[in-house]
């Protein structure tokens, strides 16, 4: 399968451009972005509140298999135009990394596709580094805990 | 084939980025690795097979035995932080693509 999904990120610079097109109509990918249970399926987060509105706010809870909370992410929409953009900030609670501002836009290429274009401004190109890195240092993080559990088992149990 | 792909693939499991993190410390034989995991024994096989495979295991005979290493070049590539973030995001939007189109539908 070809790769749809694209990351244009200069080495000096303090922003990404992740841009994909899709096999859907621009509402329908709208649509996705806006209603909360639909949000909660592809982003594999529970979705506390999504005000979609000048000035509204969002607040995501992302839980492990066991349900302990691991990540809360929240934002506040400064602009939304249906179908068009939606212009809002993006913070992970608890984090070292400071919030980050994101202009997503919606286009229309026909009347069954579109394109997403979501432009992330970081706080500095260290931050921007640090969260592309997210994900295949949680990645090696979860497997060590996953590790570690499975050594105190073994541990308990030859007490046993 | 795309190499590069594969090994991301590969890590993307989390039973097998334990055995690289296992096998990061000190050279394991198939048996000692397995008996760190719950899983049976012919899965962790085949976890170590895909591993070898892409190279991020490289095996060495000690003897009767057949130890496995990791192979710290290879791992170093895969650090190339970029390819992880861009797959979680490829990821999401693949699922938002095929729920949006069942909407499409009903």
């Amino acid at each position: 399968m070809e790769r749809k999904t694209k990351i244009n990120a200069l080495d000096d610079k303090q922003e990404i451009l992740i841009t994909r097109e899709f096999d859907l109509p621009v509402e329908l990918l709208f649509k996705a972005y806006i209603e909360a249970e639909i949000v909660e399926q592809w982003m594999g987060t529970k979705v506390l509140k999504l005000e979609n509105k000048k000035h509204g706010s969002y607040q995501f809870e992302t839980s492990d298999p066991k349900g302990n909370v691991v990540l809360k992410m929240n934002g506040v929409i400064h602009e939304i135009i249906s179908n068009q953009k939606i212009t809002r900030t993006f913070e992970m609670e608890n984090t070292p990394f400071e919030v980050q501002l994101e202009f997503l836009q919606f286009e229309k290429l026909t009347d069954e596709t579109s394109k997403l274009n979501m432009h992330v401004i970081y706080k500095s190109v260290a931050v921007r580094d640090q969260i592309l890195k997210l994900p295949f240092a949680q990645g090696i993080n979860m497997a060590h805990n996953r590790l570690q559990d499975i050594l105190n088992q073994k541990t308990t149990n030859h007490d046993n | 084939m795309n190499v590069r792909r594969d090994v991301f693939q590969a890590i993307v499991d989390p039973t097998r980025r334990a055995i690289l993190l296992l096998v990061a410390s000190q050279a394991m034989t198939a048996g000692a690795i397995a008996a760190n995991f719950d899983t049976a024994r012919p899965t962790v096989s085949k976890h170590l097979q895909i591993l070898t495979e892409c190279e991020l295991l490289e095996q060495e005979q000690k003897g009767r035995e057949i130890y496995y290493n990791i192979n710290a070049k290879k791992m170093k590539e895969v650090a190339d932080f970029i390819e992880p973030f861009r797959q979680m995001w490829d990821d999401r939007f693949n699922k938002l693509e095929s729920i949006m189109k069942n909407y499409k539908t009903t």
